[in-house]
């Protein structure tokens, strides 16, 4: 009797990644899934920040749901502070935004093959398509992350692996080649096909990848909190969760205003009262405020009239803001509400 | 057997899951959990991962902003 073998498949959330695993299952191998949360995956936070829409659908784990789908464990595992280097020192350079995926899946694909060897485990999957992605997975840089991952020919993409050369996996029998596919370009067709063949119907179709570091807004706050910082390209979790909340504003090079957009947001930046100084309308309803750097009173006065400016009585003359710093100590006073074009547009983050 | 405790307020998704899952790999069948969290994602979360691994979603209640769940860890 041959042993089953097994496989940890990279799960996203997305459906190459459950197609994948699915694949595999059919084959009669043992799958376990694999999510690595770097703390930029869309799939976390902002659904559980802000407020849900009355008759909004829930909000899922796409990578438990997919897990779920597919009757297979998942490991979730936290990898934001070595993911540091990956973002700032990217051997490959970026994508068209921040994104470094090259140097990323490389480091998730080696992250992946330390867990198989840890675990007993024979090889690894990921649900690649040839020329789906323009820095990844294309058919130069597909052999760039075996190589440099370590993983080499423990590195099978049941999706498109007849259009690559044959993997350990494939040779040794484990997997039948001939049942993998040979999917490439940017169509979902073939994908989508597979997919109501395998019974799946509702699966995640996250538009623009699962990275907020694919998203340009996203990037251009980022380079500009390491901008504020002297260049210093480095970050904490909480700067990348308060880049992904809130309006950003940025009337001086010395401090960055974040003002929360609905309820949800207003609530949880509640909870960096101790980090921040805080500004809010206490005259009428308005946004919270975090107040990112050093003001001087000729700052709080400016900030205080953007403050008013996204309060309820923005077109009064005069509208009360309280100002609260980390220590809790708290003072008020009135200001006459910038107007919306008073606002640069050039200080908008 | 024993009972633990697992404060994860203010992590979200899937902050909270991750703390449960290393948490539970430290300890032994029939063990419990309390988690208590403020990402409303982790109801749907935490059984979810329950499920897949093997484990048992016991109950849950609100408090006020915060949701207590109690898992009981299942043979691996």
């Amino acid at each position: 009797m041959s042993t089953q073998r097994k496989a940890v498949a990279l799960i996203s959330g997305g459906l190459d990644s459950l197609l994948a695993a699915k694949v595999m299952l059919e084959q009669g191998v043992h799958v376990e899934g694999i999510n690595f949360y770097t703390g930029f995956c869309v799939e976390g936070h902002t659904h559980a920040i802000r407020k849900k829409k009355e008759k909004a659908k829930p909000k899922r784990n796409n990578a438990l749901w997919s897990a779920e789908q597919l009757g297979i464990k998942l490991h979730i595992v936290d990898v934001i502070e070595e993911y540091k280097d990956v973002l700032i020192n990217p051997k490959h350079g970026y994508g068209a935004n921040m994104n470094p995926c090259l140097d990323c899946k490389g480091f998730m694909v080696k992250k992946a093959l330390e867990w198989i060897q840890e675990n007993d485990f024979d090889f690894i999957i990921t649900g690649e398509v040839m020329g789906q992605r323009p820095m990844s997975q294309r058919k130069d840089t597909m052999p760039v992350v075996a190589r440099e991952s370590g993983a080499n020919d423990l590195l099978l993409r049941p999706l498109c692996a007849k259009l690559l050369p044959e993997t350990k996996p494939e040779r040794e029998g484990w997997v039948d080649r001939e049942k993998l596919y040979g999917f490439s370009g940017r169509t979902r067709k073939p994908q989508m096909a597979l997919a109501a063949e395998f019974g799946f119907v509702d699966y995640a179709q996250p538009a623009g990848g699962c990275c907020f570091l694919t998203d340009k807004s996203y990037s251009d706050r980022l380079v500009d909190l390491w901008k504020s910082r002297d260049d210093q390209r480095d970050y904490e979790m909480d700067d990348i969760m308060l880049l992904k909340i809130g309006r950003h504003i940025r009337p001086k090079p010395e401090f960055k205003m974040i003002i929360g957009r609905e309820e949800g947001e207003n609530k949880f930046m509640e909870g960096y009262r101790r980090q921040f100084m805080t500004m809010r309308a206490s005259s009428c309803t308005g946004p919270l405020v975090l107040l990112d750097g050093q003001l001087n009173d000729e700052d709080i006065q400016l900030a205080a009239q953007v403050t008013a400016r996204f309060s309820k009585d923005r077109l009064k003359d005069s509208v009360t803001i309280e100002v609260t710093d980390p220590a809790g100590v708290s003072r008020s006073f009135n200001v006459k509400p910038m107007l919306e074009n008073e606002i640069p547009k050039e200080w908008q983050v | 057997m024993s009972h633990h405790k697992l404060d994860a307020r203010r992590l979200l998704c899937p902050m909270p899951v991750i703390r449960t899952q290393n948490l539970v790999k430290t300890l032994n069948p029939g063990d419990t959990v309390e988690i208590t969290s403020t990402d409303p994602g982790a109801l749907s979360d935490i059984p979810a991962w329950c499920k897949i691994n093997g484990h048992k979603f016991l109950d849950h209640h609100k408090q006020g902003d915060e949701l207590i769940m109690n898992i009981e860890v299942g043979e691996d």
